[in-house]
């Protein structure tokens, strides 16, 4: 069997407009003023026809509307995608459409029209659950707007995650104690909790670079934020089966576990990425980024991507490692011994289990609680002691 | 062969950039010695680590015919010295093969201290000494205050000092001429035995080892079985040539002649700098006085970063030994480092620069323990140990005592930052043996032990004078001391690349210094981390370095993939950096930068 049919196949779609960017946000986002959704729906289904056609046969598990603000997109344009996705590929009765919303009443009124199109669950960006949070955080949407679409997404929708940013400016751990219970009161099934990074090319680095931002909590703050996290979910019944999000048992993001178990997963749309096994090689695909230069070469070249990539073996082994130990169930030794050709020195890891990082492994490899917040030091010790 | 009455040998006397080796591209320049299309910058200092650094490492030596205002056609010999305090027995060597010296001082800096201990060496060599004053154009230049002060300071007479501007070539006929008229000729008996003295030596890839050597007496030709009197070796010399600066074969070599000589020699370590050549029968009965064979004064151990570099490392440094006999090695195995060499070396620019060689030239990754310096152990049994690297000091309770090596530096500096300086030697167990002023600088005397030199003096002394200061030193003795070797411990494993000898009384300062650097230099593990500083068993000093707490990446879905690889490969790569202690990796830049003192 081939590794990914492990974690399935889905297809990623990237919307890449947004109606305003925030400060925090590095995705692949961009305002623009005019936008031709009859030119974007030939891009994508030129884009749906060809990867099809290179993976015709394969039943497709999830689509994922990531962005960017997909909820922006014309409902008809969702529709006439998902249209064209079910006659490309036999999907499991169950299949998981996620479509990425913005809170704000605009979108909430098109709900019912995303779920005409196929969409069966909506992630949805709330961030903060106060005012003065959400201006700081570039956010256009009011708390009390927020939590009239989520209700109005919660009529319309069997499943709805929400989004929240924490360990912001100036959050005191008794502020998100309340603001996070208050959270868990709203919640459907599933929430992504998100401590808050600077990432690099963002109006907020170039902030804290100018002196600004202040008020962002140190190291050890941050530990009690993400320990109170887990303590509260957990009491809720939604512990965390990744680094960030939390799931009732069997709720989680079946998408986006097709990431973390190591599946294949096509890419459509400016600047995203997909994991292709196809004659017996692992490529990595990427698009190019700006939204401009993706839509022009599908419409000259009838493809939207940029040269492919072949994974080694061992680029293939780390990257399931690195994918898969973010998750509460870890990484399947056999698969990563598999993966690499070669048997695994387990015993080289001793010395992390005996500092409380990781379980002793068994099938599978597991970190412990204090290891998942040291998981990108840890993978470099794991990846050097076994790969 | 020449007439000695048309021999004139010289060398140039200089200050790092005060325009020496222009100077000697001036000279070469105007008298046709090189064709103008092969005239490069700087044509003595021919490696690449000279040029940049404006120093100059091997000895140098050219050929150049002057016709004279008196119609006559000299031939001038300019040996062009090594001008650090590090290659100090060269220069000697070198100052012996010549009889006069141009003193060259920029007209605006003035004298500095390595003038003086050059000037010095060449005063006792018994040269003449021509005073010029360059960049006599610069609109600084101060030739009146320059002159005086050449009196005041070095006590020549300066009244008829030649002003020259190098860079522009105003002022070069004269000197041309002052060599001839105000220096004089060699002597020497061109019937006696051959006696020549070996000035220099180095590695040539096509001709094996080539030897510089000045006659003194007798006459050298092609075909000669000659004779080192250090070695008692006899070779045939297969190649006989002056340097103009390229070879020019030549039949044979008299008195008060320079050139080079190649004799199937295999290796530079079997020629020694000092050593007097004689022919084979008939040779001289004494050798020439001064002879001593090359004394490394630095250590430090040299390891490769990758262990897989360890015999590249071997080679590498036996073809550097090839051409630089004086620098010492010996294998060496570390703990924490693994295997590598013990290096001597004869000072620490000399360290620089073998090590800049290793790496550049045969791209190696190295790690440098702390230079230390040659301590003796008297031992309790009246054994007497030289002690080249503290890992092996043995237990207190079998040594007497412990002696180390002083030097007599001297330090030149404008008067403002006196007090800057008298505060550095007193930090580092100076005592100081003499002030005095010239003009607005002052010349500072100071008997300090080498061990508190040796590491990043030279670098504070040019940072708290803004480079105004200059420095040179002469090794003078080893004294007895209250010395003790201090250990640190990273997670309680001793790092012997880190141990060292100190003062007792300035150990605890030491030692903190080291463990709050090293808290700085060492990254953050996923446990804590003790850093102590000990003497024996007892703690003097400790740190301890926090577990890192929190490293994760909040979001990581399908298309950041390849930037959390990217992440890892360069995590990967940083570890490569590292070297293994127990547990702890600790960066090879911590060996060195944990050892800089600050004040």
């Amino acid at each position: 069997m081939e590794d990914w049919r492990h974690g399935g196949f889905g297809l990623y779609l990237h919307w890449p407009f947004c109606q305003s960017k925030c400060p925090y946000c590095d995705f692949n986002s961009h305002v623009s003023a005019e936008i031709d959704q009859d030119q974007w729906r030939r891009a994508y289904l030129t884009e749906i026809d060809r990867l099809g056609g290179e993976t015709g046969g394969r039943i497709l598990q999830s689509v994922f509307f990531g962005g960017g603000t997909p909820s922006l997109m014309a409902p008809e344009l969702v529709s006439a995608i998902m249209d064209r996705i079910r006659a490309t590929w036999p999907m499991v009765n169950d299949a998981e459409v996620t479509l990425e919303a913005n809170p704000s009443s605009i979108e909430a009124g098109r709900f019912a029209a995303f779920r005409q199109a196929g969409v069966t669950r909506i992630s949805m960006g709330m961030q903060a659950m106060n005012d003065a949070d959400l201006r700081r955080l570039g956010r256009l949407h009011t708390a009390d707007e927020a939590r009239r679409a989520f209700e109005t997404a919660r009529r319309i929708f069997d499943r709805v995650s929400f989004d929240l940013i924490y360990a912001r400016q100036d959050q005191s751990l008794t502020d998100w104690r309340a603001e996070l219970t208050e959270a868990l009161a709203l919640t459907v099934d599933h929430l992504s909790l998100y401590q808050l990074t600077i990432e690099s090319g963002t109006a907020f680095a170039d902030r804290l670079a100018r002196g600004g931002l202040r008020g962002l909590p140190g190291e050890d703050l941050s530990v009690e934020l993400y320990e109170a996290t887990q303590e509260l979910c957990d009491r809720a019944g939604m512990p965390a089966y990744e680094v960030s999000n939390h799931a009732r048992p069997g709720a989680g993001s079946r998408h986006n576990m097709i990431y973390w178990r190591g599946g294949d997963y096509a890419g459509i749309g400016p600047g995203a990425h997909g994991r292709l096994t196809l004659g017996g090689t692992r490529w990595a695909t990427e698009a190019p980024r700006s939204p401009g230069l993706w839509l022009a070469q599908v419409g000259a070249e009838g493809q939207g991507e940029l040269p492919r990539s072949a994974l080694s073996p061992l680029d293939h082994a780390e990257e399931y490692l690195l994918m898969s130990l973010r998750l509460s169930e870890g990484t399947d030794l056999g698969r990563l011994s598999r993966l690499y050709g070669e048997r695994l020195a387990l015993d080289r890891l001793a010395p992390l289990v005996e500092l409380g990082l990781l379980h002793e492994p068994g099938t599978q490899l597991v970190t412990t609680e204090r290891g998942r917040l040291v998981l990108n030091a840890l993978l470099a010790e794991i990846a050097a002691a076994l790969l | 062969m020449t007439q000695l009455d048309l021999i004139r040998n010289f060398s140039i006397v200089a200050h790092i950039d005060h325009g020496k080796s222009t100077l000697a591209d001036r000279l070469i320049q105007m008298t046709g010695t090189v064709a103008e299309r092969d005239m490069k910058a700087q044509i003595l200092d021919s490696m690449d680590i000279e040029r940049e650094r404006g120093i100059t490492i091997k000895a140098n030596t050219v050929r150049i015919e002057y016709p004279a205002k008196d119609g006559k056609t000299y031939i001038l010999n300019l040996i062009d010295t090594p001008g650090h305090v590090d290659f100090a027995y060269e220069v000697s060597r070198s100052m012996k093969a010549v009889e006069g010296s141009l003193l060259v001082v920029d007209a605006s800096q003035g004298v500095e201290a390595q003038t003086l201990a050059n000037v010095y060496q060449a005063l006792d060599a018994g040269h003449e000494i021509v005073p010029v004053l360059n960049k006599i154009d610069l609109p600084a230049a101060e030739p009146e205050r320059i002159k005086q002060q050449i009196e005041d300071v070095i006590g020549l007479d300066a009244s008829e000092a030649i002003a020259i501007s190098a860079k522009s070539g105003l002022g070069i006929p004269d000197v041309l001429e002052a060599i001839v008229t105000r220096l004089p000729a060699p002597k020497g008996d061109r019937d006696a035995p051959l006696k020549a003295m070996l000035v220099d030596s180095w590695y040539d890839a096509y001709l094996g080892v080539v030897v510089m050597l000045r006659v003194i007496d007798g006459v050298v030709k092609k075909g000669d079985r000659i004779r080192m009197m250090a070695t008692n070796a006899v070779y045939g010399i297969d190649k006989l040539a002056v340097l103009k600066p390229q070879m020019v074969d030549i039949p044979e070599l008299g008195p008060g002649e320079i050139g080079i000589f190649t004799a199937s020699i295999k290796q530079v370590r079997d020629t020694r700098v000092g050593d007097t050549v004689t022919h084979e029968r008939k040779g001289c009965d004494t050798p020439l006085p001064g002879f001593k064979p090359a004394q490394p004064v630095v250590f430090c151990g040299l390891f490769p970063v990758d262990a897989a570099d360890f015999e590249p490392l071997r080679d590498a440094i036996e073809k550097l030994s090839l051409n630089d006999a004086s620098f010492s090695t010996e294998m060496e195995t570390s703990a924490a480092l693994g295997f590598g060499f013990r290096c001597g070396f004869l000072g620490l620019l000399h360290l620089e620069v073998i090590r800049d060689r290793l790496e550049r030239e045969y791209d190696l990754d190295l790690i440098t323990t702390a230079p230390s310096v040659v301590f003796k152990l008297y031992m309790k049994d009246g054994e007497v140990r030289d002690l080249h690297n503290p890992a092996d000091m043995p237990d207190l309770t079998y040594v007497d005592h412990i002696e180390e090596p002083r030097i007599k530096a001297t330090i030149m500096v404008p008067d403002e930052y006196l007090g800057d300086i008298l505060k550095l030697c007193q930090d580092r167990r100076g005592i100081q043996m003499d002030l005095s002023y010239a003009g607005s600088r002052a010349m500072v005397v100071y008997d300090l032990p080498l061990a508190e030199v040796v590491f990043d003096f030279y670098d504070r002394l040019k940072s708290v004078t803004k480079g105004y200061a200059s420095f040179d030193y002469t090794i003078s003795e080893y004294r007895e001391d209250h010395l003790v070797k201090m250990s640190i411990l990273v997670n309680d494993e001793p790092v012997d690349a880190l141990a060292m000898m100190v003062h007792r009384d300035r150990a605890e300062a030491r030692g903190r210094s080291m463990v709050e650097k090293l808290k700085e230099l060492i990254p953050r593990h996923m446990f804590k981390i003790p850093i102590q500083a000990a003497i024996g068993g007892r703690v003097i000093a400790r740190e301890t370095l926090s577990a890192m707490r929190k490293d994760v990446t909040a979001k990581c879905y399908g298309g950041d993939a390849t930037r959390k690889k990217k992440l890892l490969e360069k995590q990967k790569a940083g570890k490569k950096k590292m070297r293994q202690f127990g547990k702890v990796e600790i960066p090879q830049e911590a060996f060195i930068s944990a050892l800089k003192m600050d004040g």
